[in-house]
């Protein structure tokens, strides 16, 4: 039991990961999120707008079975499966953070600076949520995957695009996290 | 019925990613620092681990459950598309420190702000639908 409401280390998770994507294979399917966010556009009416959401969605009802599960799971975890809420951090990052002006850095799973429910009613908290999001659908979409389908699945398969893809991510995520978060924040 | 088994890998997914702290906001930022192993370890050894399975697929020796080759689908071609929609991409993986994967997770976990980073999310794949035909690849 001990076992099961510690954080696992890295070694027990990434396996586990890569048994995902081999049960999905073993069932006839891809493993990728992202593209349940065009099923979504598609359920939608998206294809009102543009005839690349003109899709039968039902073909992808397996797909949107798997994310509710992803829902239970996050669920069921972070209910009946965890001891405590904080992350062992490195104290370099708590200092980090404090000086950005996150307090508390590590003391819950995510910071209330940028997730505090109050922040859907600020302007700037709602510019930071809406627009993360919308630089993750579009930029996944773009890019063919995210980091099931791309990091996982498509470097493991050993595609070209997909370093490429894995790449770009790093680029952006290392410009936003060592210039941009301090202008955010 | 079949549905119900991607139902069960999605929850043993969601535990995965809970349980990995892959959902945490902190973990992410600590990967843009290269302040932590642990997402380096965990990418890292999925691959590797994946590496072996794509290898037994390509050979033959896991089939499908129907009996059949596995075959992994091509991605799109591009270097346009998949750098310049990467990087938008890591943009905001690093502000929202969660994509697509963990942003379902932590709908469960209950923090009702994620919502709205899936709201955008679902935008972004809309307004990306939309432009498909005018971008660059």
């Amino acid at each position: 039991m001990e076992f099961i409401s510690q954080p696992w280390p890295w070694y027990v998770s990434g396996p586990m990961a890569a048994i995902i994507l081999l049960l999905m294979n073993y069932f006839g399917k891809g493993f990728g999120v992202s593209t349940n966010l065009e099923t979504f556009c598609t359920i939608g009416g998206a294809g009102k707008a543009s005839d690349y959401f003109k899709k039968d969605w039902k073909e992808q009802t397996w797909s949107l079975f798997f994310v509710a599960g992803i829902i239970i799971g996050g669920y069921l975890s972070s209910h009946y499966l965890m001891s405590s809420e904080s992350i062992a951090l490195n104290p370099d990052t708590v200092t980090d953070l404090a000086e950005l002006g996150f307090a508390n850095a590590g003391q819950s799973y995510l910071p209330a600076e940028i997730f505090n429910t109050e922040n859907i009613f600020s302007l700037k908290g709602f510019a930071i949520l809406i627009g993360a999001g919308f630089m993750i659908g579009f930029g996944a979409r773009y890019a063919g995957g995210c980091t099931s389908g791309h990091a996982i699945t498509g470097l493991s398969s050993l595609q070209l695009p997909s370093l490429l893809a894995v790449i770009g991510f790093f680029i952006g995520g290392l410009i936003m996290t060592w210039f941009l978060l301090p202008l955010i924040f | 019925m079949k549905n119900i088994i991607f139902l069960i890998i999605g929850l043993l997914f969601g535990i995965i990613l809970t349980k990995s702290e892959v959902v945490s906001w902190y973990r992410i930022y600590e990967m843009f620092k290269f302040q932590s192993f642990q997402m380096y370890g965990i990418i890292g050894s999925a691959v590797l681990v994946s590496m072996v399975f794509m290898q037994l697929f390509k050979k033959g020796v896991i089939k499908n459950y129907l009996g059949e080759n596995i075959i992994t689908k091509e991605k799109n071609k591009g270097f346009i598309r998949t750098i310049v929609g990467g990087t938008i991409f890591g943009f905001g993986w690093a502000l929202s420190g969660a994509c697509p994967g963990p942003m379902f997770a932590l709908v469960g976990h209950g923090f009702t702000s994620i919502l709205i980073v899936l709201l955008g999310a679902t935008i972004g794949a809309f307004i990306y639908g939309v432009l498909s035909k005018k971008l660059p690849n």
